[in-house]
């Protein structure tokens, strides 16, 4: 997706057509932006790996790869054996 | 059967389950918290149900606490089904997680002499290997650790509600905004009057002192002794993750609703409840090095938490001499002991039953003994 | 642990922040201003630095104004640290935060929190579904990134954001499918009392009049009195219902922009353990501070829309004298008693007008208290009927039903349910909400990566 520099994610996405961002962690609804500054926390998708990232707060990169959000963040463990992360 | 008036000074989980045991036995209960009804000292608990490690310093405390979880189990269900509320407990053991070989002897030792004092008291200390099985998270940190079949955790906070529940289906009488501030024993009537602030009064047959951080004053108004500081313990919360600890360790562990708890601090401040930066700073860079996988979680609240604690951090239940009929309990591990509390303490306090055995160990005479040193043991 | 030390510290680059750090540099103060955001402006100014000249002239003279102010603020010589998610603040002027995922320490002899509003939260029937949000939001959208809705678009609610922003999007061809006032009539006969001073603010009277006729004229389908808006749809928002004269109207529109007033963002004031008072007329929690903006005998001070809504304009006016008061406090050789009367006399003339909005745009109960069904925790989906029941189980405040339900546990901590949560418990008890109180707020004050701790 292309867009003007400068833009964040949300409204990034708002712009090219997505009409919701993740679904909530307790009863599993679809949600989208309500406040696009910075306290409804609404707005969360998973950014390049990290997830549940408050998109109306983060200028658009190029490169980025960005996934909806589905419930609770999960946190990646890593497997026996393997070093740190 | 006793026709006894109990009232029990203090709602947090000590009262809350003493007052609870009572009442399902047919006593006439009632309940008197400060303010509002979600317990200072009780909101601070950490939620852990565990056995490993307790009483290293006295047996007697030791065997408590082995009988008291062992109680859980149906306390939890009784409640449940009493009540519809779940108070979330999970007891399929716990872990304690070790930074240095040291520690880990040291560890050793402590639960080795626990289990041989008291008896029945299984733990198995593990080598990362084995601990990455139960606990694959862990980070190169950590050295190694200690299992306790026993240990578990629930939810404090729906504990409490549990029993509150509970209490008004066992038709307690349940008093919110009662700040007591003086109680007398009539030696003629044997009755006991509490007076609250602002002006209200109940009559009492039997009276438990249960309010923790407020009770050493009170305690003094019915000859009896209660000697307790304040220690605060500073605890960091995660927002809401998918489950990936199945287990709950002593410092850090997964609520049932996903968020992960971090604590804690022992702190010495007196009645400051508020949190510092640096052990904010100490408890997450600790969490993360135990599980790495935790430095991408969100901190979402720190707070701090206080709980009461007696000279050699043991509990008191004692009845008084001068005020027959009055007792008071006060310890730091309202959950863990939460069971014992209400099949236990509940009907003694109640006038149903003796004082469990071996009780004396838990006067708090033993703190006026000048021959004895005291150091906190938890 | 960073050395990192000044006589100043501002916390947000809108108005008040922007206008206090000019104020403070021209005093010779050394000042860092921290900010959440990567560019300067706050909310109100957003992208002032760089909209462009099309945009510019759809937003209006008002925010063309914060250019002057943006540009004396970069010439200023403050030291700016953007993306910088404050944390702590503690009463001596210890202020943490994370930028650049890393964390940091400043100290601030003095300290101001210049955080600024947030909107009000709106909760009806289906205000959390997708294509709902706050007619600030929109403005945002529209300034950021000249962001304009595609679909039709409904406005509802009151408030002269409203008006601005249908007024903005009208100037820019956007589709206006309805606008739906919850002004009631009594609202004219309450705000007529406060007259006296609406005439001597009259600019800003004037202002609104003209935005007012200016929206009617271009013949947008204005729905007047209207109550018991609800949101249509299951999965998506997909209209608005209420009743007007008496029926029940349904708009179609996939966006629904809420607006009723914004509030102080008291998140940091709360934090520091300071005393905040419930304001009947603008139905809000504020910070008690003194004339000039100091939170008790802290280094803290409080100016502009977080410590009462005024305005940008008033907010940049007690930036300044904030900044003057800490300056006087440090002993700056400079005397500051004429700026002081000037920037006074600047103030009453920009909040003369503040009372009669208070009263026009005071909004309804039914907006704010809402019904069972309704969510209030949006993080932790909490409805009112929950919190009613909790409230029946002897919780007296936000923290007990915080401690029953989860209100108020999610990572917004508070921010969108905090009011309401306030007054529902207050209804619920009978009691007023300076009574009930407001949640405990406790540091992160926002959520941060553990691994941002890291040595």
């Amino acid at each position: 997706m292309t867009v003007p520099e400068g833009i964040n994610v949300a409204a990034a996405l708002l712009a090219g057509g997505a009409r919701d961002f993740r679904s909530s962690i307790v009863g599993q609804v679809s949600r989208a932006p309500y406040c696009m500054m910075g306290v409804c926390f609404e707005c969360l998708v998973e950014i390049d790996g990290i997830p549940a990232r408050q998109s109306c707060l983060i200028p658009v990169r190029d490169g980025m790869q960005i996934k909806r959000q589905l419930g609770a963040p999960e946190l990646k463990v890593t497997n026996i054996g393997e070093g740190h992360e | 059967m006793s026709e006894d008036q109990l009232t029990v000074v203090g709602g947090g989980l000590v009262g809350a389950a003493i007052a609870y045991g009572a009442a399902r036995r047919g006593v006439r209960v009632r309940i008197l918290d400060q303010g509002d009804v979600a317990f200072r000292a009780s909101r601070g608990n950490f939620g852990l149900v565990w056995l490993s490690s307790k009483g290293g310093g006295m047996p007697r405390y030791a065997r408590w606490t082995r009988d008291a979880v062992r109680l859980w189990p149906e306390l939890h269900q009784e409640l449940l089904d009493l009540t519809d509320v779940d108070s979330g407990l999970q007891q399929t053991g716990g872990f304690w997680l070790g930074f240095s070989e040291q520690e880990l002897q040291k560890r050793a030792n402590l639960l080795a002499k626990i289990d041989r004092e008291v008896g029945d008291i299984p733990f198995q200390m593990m080598e990362p290997s084995e601990l990455k099985q139960y606990l694959p998270g862990i980070g190169p940190a950590v050295v190694g650790g200690s299992f306790g079949p026993h240990d578990g955790h629930v939810n404090p906070l729906m504990l409490l509600r549990a029993l509150h529940a509970g209490l008004r289906e066992k038709g307690a009488d349940v008093v919110t905004g009662a700040d007591i501030v003086e109680l007398r024993h009539d030696g003629d009537s044997r009755e006991f009057t509490i007076k609250a602030r602002d002006g209200q009064s109940w009559k009492s047959d039997r009276l438990v002192l249960a309010a923790g951080l407020g009770i050493a004053d009170l305690a003094g108004h019915v000859g009896l002794y209660a000697p307790i500081t304040t220690t605060r313990g500073q605890v960091l919360i995660t927002e809401r993750l998918k489950p990936f600890l199945d287990y709950p360790t002593n410092k850090v562990r997964q609520t049932h609703e996903g968020s992960v708890q971090i604590g804690s601090t022992t702190e010495d401040v007196g009645f400051d409840d508020g949190t510092t930066v640096d052990k904010i700073e100490w408890l997450a860079r600790r969490a993360v090095a135990t599980f790495p996988t935790l430095g991408r979680a969100r901190l979402v609240r720190a707070w701090g938490a206080l709980r009461p604690l007696t000279p050699d951090s043991y509990p008191i239940y004692q009845g008084s001499a001068s005020c027959p009929g009055a007792y008071v309990a006060i310890c730091h591990s309202g959950v863990t002991l939460a069971a014992a509390h209400a099949f236990v303490i509940g009907p003694w306090m109640g006038g149903l039953t003796e004082a469990p055995p071996d009780f004396d160990a838990f006067r708090s005479d033993r703190f006026l003994d000048p021959n004895a040193s005291f150091s906190h043991d938890h | 642990m960073s050395d990192v030390t000044a006589d100043l510290v501002v916390i947000g680059s809108g108005p008040t922040g922007m206008a206090a750090a000019c104020e403070a540099r021209a005093l010779g103060l050394s000042v860092v201003l921290l900010d959440e955001q990567t560019t300067i402006g706050g909310q109100i100014y957003r992208r002032i630095e760089s909209a462009p000249s099309e945009i510019v002239h759809v937003l209006g003279k008002d925010y063309a104004a914060g250019q002057h102010l943006a540009s004396e603020f970069c010439a200023s010589g403050t030291r700016y640290i953007g993306g910088a998610v404050v944390w702590n603040v503690s009463t001596t002027g210890v202020v943490n935060y994370v930028a650049n995922g890393g964390a940091d320490e400043v100290v601030g002899k003095f300290v101001l929190l210049a955080s600024g509003a947030m909107e009000r939260p709106f909760p009806i029937v289906g205000w959390t579904l997708p294509g709902v949000m706050g007619a600030g939001a929109g403005q945002i959208m529209l300034k950021g990134s000249g962001g304009l809705p595609t679909d039709p678009v409904v406005l509802a609610g009151g408030g002269p954001l409203l008006y601005l922003l249908a007024w903005q999007y009208l100037r820019a061809g956007v589709r206006i499918e309805a606008l739906v006032d919850t002004t009631p009539r009594s609202a004219y006969f309450r705000a007529a009392r406060h007259m006296i001073g609406a005439l001597k603010g009259w600019r800003d009277l004037l202002k609104g009049v003209k935005l007012i006729a200016a929206v009617r004229h271009h013949g947008v389908r204005v729905y007047s009195r209207a109550r018991e808006l609800s949101i249509v749809g299951e999965t998506r928002a997909e209209g608005l219902k209420f009743q007007h004269r008496g029926k029940q109207v349904q708009v179609r529109a996939s966006l629904i922009l809420l607006h009723q007033g914004v509030v102080p963002n008291t998140q940091l004031s709360w934090s520091t353990g300071s005393e905040h008072r419930w304001d009947s007329d603008q139905l809000c929690w504020q910070p008690i501070t003194d004339e000039a903006g100091r939170l008790g005998d802290t280094v803290l001070y409080v100016a502009g829309d977080s410590r009462r809504i005024v305005g940008a304009n008033a907010s940049a006016v007690q930036g300044r004298l904030a900044a003057l008061a800490i300056g006087k406090q440090l002993g700056v050789s400079n005397d500051t008693t004429r700026r002081s009367a000037v920037l006074e006399g600047e103030l009453e003339r920009y909040t003369h007008i503040r009372p009669f909005l208070d009263a026009l745009y005071r909004p309804c109960d039914e907006n704010r208290v809402p019904p069972d069904q309704v969510l209030v925790c949006r993080c932790e989906e909490v409805t009112a009927e929950q919190l009613r029941k909790y409230v029946g189980l002897g919780c007296r405040g936000p923290n007990q039903t915080k401690a029953f339900g989860r209100c108020g546990m999610g990572p917004c901590q508070g921010r969108l349910c905090g009011l309401t949560v306030t007054e529902v418990i207050a209804e619920a008890r009978g009691v007023g909400p300076s009574e009930v109180g407001y949640f405990r707020i406790r540091p992160p004050i926002k959520p941060l990566l553990l691994g941002d701790f890291a040595e």
